[in-house]
């Protein structure tokens, strides 16, 4: 078999966290997650089984909605998304997102796009993936410099969302909202403990020795390669272009 | 002046855009419905904007917005930082001539703490505590897009871009660029009536071919990836921005 590519195993990875959901949104610049969300589709289509809806924000095939953009945060308000994802350019120890800038507000030393729509599905949205490629300590921070959506809420503040899994270029965490703070859930193919504890600016739980994130067998490898590759061109045609050029 | 702009995907009027260059204006007020891009980018670039809320700002694919970016770092716009069903629940309250519209979600953030204008109120129907925020009315003077056609009594047709319609039922006035005008009334077919915007809320049309380039317009054309990506790279600078202008045709006055 061929060798595995990191990004597949990122793909497998967010294919198993959402393993059960019926509607799952990824919002606009999330290639890696609508790949995920796809590749669950055609595992549980292969196996003759119910498929989940997938709501590719920006994407005509894959959008269902026709109420134009606020119809997403209806949804979700209504119960009927199960699964979001949030990136951000820092996500602090307790579940933060930081998706505004750094280095002070508003004349922020380095400005990012914004906030986009995220503290509404991160507060409604039952299992939401905080996805980030980057892990580094100036993106896991003890804490960050704004809140876009907060990790959790105080009580008596109505919500029926949050966080359940941090995945990263390295590793895999899960939230305990009770804590509240991650633990480490499993380490991706070629880095180990002591490299994730160097590069996240966060205390964290974790095992003495964690386990390793699961690599996609041949067959799932083969929908993912074939499949799913081909989906999401159209809303994602130079992540598409990039990932095929990387093939092995 | 207040200005609705929508989100890039769903019709922006970059014909509009330029010519806003081209005859200059000061201290606008850009609401963008409820993310901008490249036209909110030329807009500051070519510095006729004093505030811009929104939910985000970004080219896309093609990186982040260059002139905005430049100007949040030395200050020269105000920022009203929003989340995108706080515009939708700003713009609705108008639409509905109503002074607010509660939301959940909100509680927690940073966007809550540096909006004075968004108030959190104890939900006067629970019987225990309750906090939720209140977005008040978001009530532009005017709203600008982008669309396939219009007939000739002004009706406008939007599919299911219901931002457009949420941005005109808000906004005193709404101008639109379009590709074409159509001779039959759009509103007697009942399979294009449902995504019609009458022109009830319309305060003119334009005619426009390829109005929304380098943006591409859903069901017409796709949008100009390298044009996007040439001006990303060209607009790092101030000095770079203005030669792009000139180059696509655009001399600011201001």
């Amino acid at each position: 078999m061929t060798a595995i590519l990191s990004r597949e195993i990122l793909i497998y990875a967010i294919a198993q966290l959402l393993d059960g959901v019926k509607h799952v949104a990824v919002g606009a610049s999330s290639p890696i997650p609508a790949a995920g969300a796809m590749l669950l589709r055609a595992m549980k289509a292969a196996k003759g089984e119910p498929v989940p809806r997938i709501s590719v924000l920006g994407s005509v095939e894959h959008n269902f909605f026709t109420n134009g953009s606020a119809e997403l945060f209806d949804c979700a308000a209504q119960g009927r998304i199960d699964a979001f994802f949030l990136g951000g350019g820092q996500i602090d120890g307790v579940g933060n997102v930081n998706l505004v800038g750094a280095g002070g507000y508003p004349q922020s030393d380095v400005r990012w796009p914004g906030s986009f729509g995220s503290a509404y599905p991160y507060s409604v949205v039952p299992r939401v993936i905080l996805f980030r490629e980057e892990h580094s300590p100036r993106v896991l921070v003890d804490k960050v410099d704004f809140v876009s959506a907060p990790g959790v809420s105080e009580r008596g503040v109505s919500r029926s969302g949050g966080p359940i899994a941090l995945l990263t270029g390295k590793g895999l965490f899960r939230f305990d909202k009770s804590h509240p703070g991650f633990i480490l859930d499993s380490i991706h193919p070629g880095y180990d403990l002591d490299e994730i504890k160097a590069s996240t600016g966060f205390k964290f739980q974790h095992a003495d020795r964690p386990g390793r994130t699961a690599s996609p067998d041949g067959s799932t490898l083969s929908l993912l390669r074939g499949k799913v590759l081909d989906e999401p061109a159209g809303t994602y045609g130079e992540f598409a272009a990039k990932m095929r050029a990387e093939l092995p | 002046m207040t200005i609705a702009l929508p989100v890039d995907y769903a019709g922006v009027s970059m014909a509009m855009t330029r010519e806003m260059i081209r005859r200059g204006a000061s201290d606008l007020h850009l609401v963008c419905v409820p993310t901008g891009g490249l036209q909110v980018d030329q807009l500051i670039g070519a510095g006729l904007v004093g505030t811009v809320e929104t939910s985000a700002v970004s080219l896309g694919e093609a990186g982040g917005a260059p002139r905005f970016n430049a100007a949040v770092r030395d200050g020269s716009i105000r920022l009203k930082d929003a989340t995108c069903p706080a515009i939708h629940a700003g713009l609705m309250a108008a639409q509905k001539g109503i002074p607010f519209l509660p939301m959940r979600g909100l509680i927690g953030t940073d966007l809550l703490r540096h909006r004075k204008d968004w108030r959190v109120l104890d939900n006067p129907l629970a019987d225990a505590g309750d906090p939720i925020v209140l977005i008040p009315a978001i009530k532009p003077d005017v709203a600008i897009f982008h669309a396939p056609m219009a007939d000739r009594f002004g009706n406008v047709w939007i599919g299911r871009r219901r931002e457009l319609a949420a941005m005109a039922y808000a906004s005193t006035i709404t101008l639109v660029t379009v590709e074409r005008i159509v001779e039959e009334n759009l509103l007697a077919d009942e399979l294009t009536a449902a995504g019609v915007l009458p022109a009830l809320y319309i305060g003119a049309v334009g005619q426009a071919p390829r109005g929304a380039w380098p943006y591409g317009l859903w069901g017409e054309y796709p949008p100009d990836v390298a044009e996007l990506n040439r001006y990303a790279q060209a607009a790092r600078t101030a000095e770079g921005f203005f030669r792009y202008m000139a180059e696509v045709g655009v001399e600011a006055v201001s």
